[in-house]
């Protein structure tokens, strides 16, 4: 079966922009508010965000890091992959700060549980949220729910959902993959 | 690649040049997790690992058990002076009688060359070879490498002359395999009686007077003379020695280029090398001991991976 196309490249413009304002919305200026992009796929969201909020509407400073969660996951020896690192990215302090975490796709919430327990090696923050473009509903494994969402889908488990970024793939877009 | 290519790390002349660069990146990794306020991450907190030293050893056991704790596993030690293998256990019986306590990784040290291999033929569980006899210390190969890696971004191409007792040490043969698979031209350098024979054959070049090694080389690993290794004398006096093959601020002065100086320990300050020398801007001693952190941490990580 080809794949179905959930979000095209204007609807994934669109909803950066709304995400963009949502957080706005809340955080203002930003001044105490850090972005955390999770390591691999929720990084180009991340800076992307970044840019948007920066560039079009000039908010003056967004730090932004990189956070990988690979020595934090709970699935280790359970798969048989062995779980490649990437680099954590993060020269600023958490301590007291607002952290929005940032991913792609929210499938389990299992990676977002580790990212929880990654981020106190960096300090207390004095709240977390959670961004994703994609929310995948009815699939979770632990009670996590995103604060902003793109586009919420349902998915059975033998589909996949696959998010291209310009950067990578040459198109913004989302698809639905039957495995 | 992403996984290794071999279950235990016995030696790194069993290893793939992809095994040491995948060990390598991983480490980065680990070193920049102990350099956060904390230092730790839950990746083995299932894991049972046994440190067995039939040999003293300070800093490897050290840095073995805080790359151990530093990656949540639960770690059991045991030092031979306190144990039943000084009222006759045998090995292979000692060991089963850790692992049947649930023991999934063994990091050993051994006097007898084969040690480790022996053990991975016999027993169910991960096996990390921390020093058997004058045979190989890969993970010391590892770190030393990798620091070269990190002080100049490549090791290939690099010429490292490693100088001292070649005969009695595990750490000489380990990083001879370990460079020559990333690249680097070796040498070895010392008293005629020290240097092994044939040790040409592994395609290192051989030199007996010092200066000229440290003119050819970018890099010097300086052993230490191991004289509880000596039955008989391999040289007049340590005065001699020193004369001989000690490196001071002097000779490093006087040489036109600028080497590194690195050191495995334990130091015997003002024999191998002077203090001054120790202690300088040259020597990268310390980020070695730093850098066998997150090298065991990488290894024992990774060897975790194959636990079934």
């Amino acid at each position: 079966m080809s794949p179905k196309v959930l979000l095209n490249n204007k609807e994934v413009n669109i909803i950066l922009h709304r995400l963009a304002c949502q957080l706005i919305e809340k955080h203002t200026d930003f001044s105490n508010t850090v972005l955390i992009g999770l390591q691999p796929r929720g990084t180009f969201l991340a800076q992307r965000l970044k840019s948007l909020l920066m560039q079009e509407y000039n908010l003056p400073d967004v730090q932004l890091g990189l956070l990988d969660i690979t020595f934090y996951r709970d699935d280790f020896r359970r798969s048989d992959k062995v779980l490649e690192a990437n680099s954590t990215e993060i020269d600023f302090l958490i301590e007291d700060k607002r952290v929005v975490f940032i991913d792609d796709v929210l499938y389990t919430g299992r990676s977002i549980r580790a990212a929880l327990t990654a981020i106190q090696s960096f300090g207390r923050p004095s709240e977390v949220e959670l961004l994703t473009l994609i929310d995948r509903r009815f699939s979770r494994h632990l009670p996590i729910q995103p604060n902003y969402r793109g586009r919420q889908v349902d998915a059975i488990n033998d589909e996949k959902v696959l998010v291209n970024w310009k950067e990578t793939s040459g198109e913004d877009a989302v698809y639905l993959i039957k495995n | 690649m992403s996984e290794l290519s071999v279950d235990h790390l016995l030696g790194i002349k069993h290893l793939k040049n992809d095994d040491i660069n995948l060990i390598f990146d991983t480490a980065d990794h680990f070193k920049k997790v102990i350099n956060r306020p904390i230092k730790k991450v839950p990746s083995l907190r299932d894991i049972t690992i046994a440190n067995l030293f039939f040999e003293n050893s300070t800093r490897t056991k050290l840095s073995f058990e805080l790359a151990q704790k530093r990656l949540s596993a639960d770690v059991i030690n045991f030092s031979s002076g306190q144990s039943s293998v000084s009222k006759g256990e045998s090995l292979v019986d000692t060991v089963n009688n850790i692992l049947s306590m649930k023991v999934d990784m063994v990091v050993m040290r051994h006097p007898n060359p084969g040690a480790a291999t022996f053990l991975s033929k016999h027993i169910n569980a991960q096996i990390v070879n921390a020093g058997d006899g004058a045979h190989e210390h890969p993970t010391q190969a590892l770190l030393d490498t990798y620091s070269i890696r990190e002080k100049y971004g490549e090791v290939k191409g690099k010429k490292i002359v490693i100088v001292g007792d070649i005969l009695h040490s595990r750490v000489a043969l380990s990083n001879i395999f370990a460079l020559q698979l990333q690249g680097a031209e070796v040498m070895v350098c010392g008293p005629k009686t020290l240097i092994p024979k044939y040790i040409d054959k592994l395609g290192v070049k051989i030199e007996t007077n010092l200066r000229k090694a440290l003119e050819w080389c970018d890099i010097a690993n300086m052993l230490r003379v191991q004289n509880e290794r000596m039955e008989i004398s391999y040289f007049p006096t340590t005065r001699e020695y020193t004369q001989q093959y000690g490196v001071t601020k002097e000779l490093l002065e006087s040489l036109d280029n600028e080497i590194t100086i690195m050191h495995p320990g334990p130091i015997n300050r003002g024999v191998e090398i002077t203090s001054e020398v120790a202690d300088s801007d040259q020597a990268i001693i310390l980020n070695q001991v730093e850098n066998g952190v997150a090298i065991r941490m990488a290894v024992m990580y990774l060897l975790a991976s194959k636990i079934k």
